[in-house]
């Protein structure tokens, strides 16, 4: 007798996203992207195809980082010096979106030409990150999304303490926004309900429940996503969200990838390690429902995206 | 399915007597359905009442052991997400060689003598698949002479028999059974008390096989789905894992075989396998830089999440600290202190950081659970002797806990107490700024 395969048959589904927008839709993308629109845990399709297919996003900075590692800097070169530059290269490394994230140097026009230069240069669609300050991310972001008016670009990021300018900004002027909180499944819950209160519709709304590296806290990030995805499901309308985790920037500040010199001789070959404590710390999260992870290192970005196509082809 | 208390109370004696220890038999058929305590503390139960209740306590996913100078064990899972309660049994790592490789015995040395420390903890390869590619006997003494860690063989009947005669007495994983070598490699396992592995594409063809394979006598089983495919490998994990969990199906209760030695990204494959199921992962060489990031999954994903890691409480220097440098105090929980030690390492200044033994909780749970206060502090700054290490008398206390400062000037009367930044992320820029 054949065993009957056992399907879950869930109430909910997470809602799709579209980020960017194209000249049909009212921006200048070459193409936009649609995330999320799940009704399974993570490809499980035997239970029902997955609609989208999860997207990599390479983080760009809008002037040279002193503190990312040397072994960022090979791949990258001196377009890390030039947003558009980098942007372009970012592309051709495989990116499906790109992350720009402005500094505390940054000045509203500064910000604003840095996007312009990086919408030019690419025809991805964009995500842009304030510098992580209240009042900086406001000054900055604010000019922005009056620029880029139209291209459905995503502005984070938006936090429990500083939401409400962002949010009314991306409102005006056509955006989305990323919606961040600290690894817990009732805050994230919060956070889109304020967020959501202001009238931005929810298919607008990407959320940043946070993750830790490999080795610095990745299973919490790991069982609250698996949460959030099961809740959803469920049919909690306010979890109904794609996420986007940042694997990169965790994974790249981990001693792991980070250091090469007065470590364990255990730790084998830096620059191979630093690319699998990125790599393994994304390919976690895809697994337990990441939409979009935001990575630095090219090599990352082809193994990650070659077993998302492996998980999608099946 | 796992009974009820109610169920377990029927098949009791229903005398009360007490000698279990608890005041009825319904109390002791509570405790027994929550798993907290053996059937075999009631002395009167009957012998069909103990068939009975050992049916239905035996776990839905069979344990397989393999054994050596050391174990592996894999199976006896109960959830299908970490959250829900933990993961048990680790999936064992193994690195795979060749029987036809001359330097075999070199590498296995190597590879055995391999260990890395993750918070105080240290690690191991678990165990070593040799493939049957040339004189498997000569092979296996080869890796017996370096190491004494648990065996998987690969490779046809014929050409693994040699390799179990050259290790009998231990409890062997040999892979694997197909359509159509079932009966001699059944054969094999049964004459050597091997666990087998069961190779089939569907779980229709492994239940097929697994169906035969019992009715020689071979219990201990392992499946492997023939795929590294990504997709495909997850969906027939996650399946056997809930007809398992969900439908206590026991024609495919057994643990996992993931063949990363196959895979097109073996890194991936396996940590794919680390998260969804896998009981044994099969690397294709022994290279430290793939490995230790795959203990470290390992260790994150199978960490209980009622139990958090937690680091050794002490004094810990960052950035090589000398005694005019500042003193930063926090927790023990895991994620705490690589937050700060992480903040202060990145930006280059050097402080000593205390952290306290809060029992693994971050600041503001341990304070509110009283495990973090000025008198915990205070023990942890005298019995690290602090004092002897810094030329400045100063404690830098999370901010989160502002409210201890005062205390804490009475715990500890001849320092002068600073209070710092709630966030960790905050702390270079308090450190330049207000500790000059």
């Amino acid at each position: 007798m054949p065993i009957e395969i056992p399907k879950d048959k869930w109430p909910g589904s997470i809602k799709a996203v579209t980020i960017g927008a194209t000249a049909a839709e009212g921006g200048t993308r070459a193409k936009s992207i649609t995330i999320g629109g799940q009704n399974t845990m993570p490809y499980l399709q035997f239970e029902k195809p997955t609609p989208n297919t999860p997207v990599i996003a390479i983080e760009i900075k809008s002037r040279k980082p002193e503190d990312w590692s040397p072994l960022l800097e090979k791949p990258w070169g001196e377009a890390m010096a030039d947003p558009a530059e980098w942007a372009k290269k970012a592309e051709a490394a495989g990116a499906d979106l790109l992350v720009l994230a402005l500094t505390l140097e940054d000045t509203p026009d500064s910000a604003v030409k840095t996007v312009k230069a990086v919408l030019a240069a690419s025809g991805l669609p964009l995500v842009v990150w304030g510098p992580g300050q209240a009042e900086k991310d406001n000054e900055l972001l604010v000019p922005v999304a009056e620029a880029a008016k139209g291209e459905k670009v995503v502005l984070g990021v938006c936090e429990d303490k500083n939401y409400r300018t962002i949010v009314a900004t991306a409102m005006a002027n056509g955006h989305l926004v990323e919606a961040r909180t600290p690894m817990d499944v009732n805050l994230a819950k919060q956070l889109n309900i304020l967020i959501s209160d202001m009238g931005l519709p929810m298919d607008r709304i990407v959320m940043d429940p946070t993750t830790g590296a490999l080795g610095y806290g990745i299973e919490y990030g790991y069982s609250v996503m698996e949460r959030l995805r099961l809740a959803a499901l469920q049919g909690d309308a306010m979890t109904q969200l794609p996420m986007m985790v940042t694997p990169g920037f965790e994974a790249w500040k981990a001693k792991e990838s980070k250091v090469g010199e007065g470590v364990p001789e255990a730790w084998g070959d830096w620059e191979a390690r630093a690319v699998n404590w990125e790599t393994l710390t994304a390919m976690a999260l895809v697994e337990s429902g990441a939409d979009v992870v935001v990575l630095r290192h090219p090599e990352s970005v082809k193994r990650v995206k070659a077993a998302i196509g492996e998980l999608m082809a099946a | 399915m796992a009974l009820s208390g109610i169920q377990i109370y029927k098949l009791l004696p229903q005398t009360n007597c007490k000698e279990c220890g608890f005041p009825t038999c319904l109390a002791f058929a509570m405790k027994l359905a929550a798993k907290q305590v053996e059937l075999s503390t009631c002395p009167y139960v009957t012998e069909e009442s103990k068939t009975q209740l050992a049916e239905s306590s035996a776990p839905p996913i069979r344990l397989v052991a393999l054994k050596a100078g050391t174990e592996v064990k894999a199976g006896n899972e109960v959830v299908l997400f970490r959250h829900e309660k933990t993961f048990y049994n680790k999936p064992g790592i193994f690195v795979r060689f060749k029987a036809s490789d001359s330097g075999i015995a070199a590498k296995a040395a190597a590879a055995h003598a391999y260990s890395v420390n993750y918070v105080g903890m240290d690690f191991v390869v678990d165990g070593f698949a040799i493939e049957a590619d040339g004189d498997l006997g000569a092979a296996v003494k080869a890796v017996r002479g370096a190491t004494d860690r648990p065996l998987v063989l690969i490779g046809d009947a014929a050409a693994i028999e040699p390799g179990l005669q050259a290790c009998s007495g231990e409890t062997v994983l040999i892979h694997a059974a197909d359509a159509s070598n079932w009966e001699a490699m059944a054969a094999l396992a049964a004459k050597y008390k091997a666990a087998l592995a069961v190779k089939a594409d569907t779980l229709d063809g492994l239940v097929d096989l697994i169906e035969k394979i019992k009715a020689k006598g071979v219990e201990d089983l392992v499946l492997d789905f023939d795929t590294t495919q990504l997709g495909k490998w997850l969906a027939m994990s996650t399946q056997v894992r809930r007809l398992a969990i969900k439908q206590n199906f026991r024609a495919l209760g057994y643990p996992v075989f993931a063949p990363a030695y196959a895979a097109a990204d073996e890194g991936i494959f396996a940590a794919e396998a680390i998260a969804k199921y896998a009981g044994f992962v099969v690397l294709d060489k022994f290279v430290p830089e793939n490995v230790y990031p795959l203990l470290v999954l390992r260790e994150n994903i199978y960490t209980d999440p009622q139990k958090p890691i937690q680091v050794q409480p002490g004094i810990y220097e960052i950035n090589s600290p000398k005694p005019e440098d500042p003193v930063l105090i926090t927790t023990n929980f895991s994620i705490t202190y690589f937050a700060v030690a992480n903040e202060v390492e990145g930006s280059g200044l050097p402080a000593w950081l205390v952290v306290t033994d809060a029992e693994g909780m971050s600041v503001l749970t341990a304070w509110a659970a009283g495990k973090f206060d000025a008198e915990r502090i205070a023990k942890a700054v005298k019995g690290f002797d602090v004092a002897s290490k810094v030329s400045k008398k100063r404690v830098v206390l999370p901010g989160h806990v502002a409210v201890l400062s005062g205390e804490l000037e009475e715990e500890l009367p001849d320092w002068e107490i600073r209070v710092g930044p709630r966030e960790a992320v905050d702390l270079p820029a308090f450190m330049k700024q207000a500790l000059n």
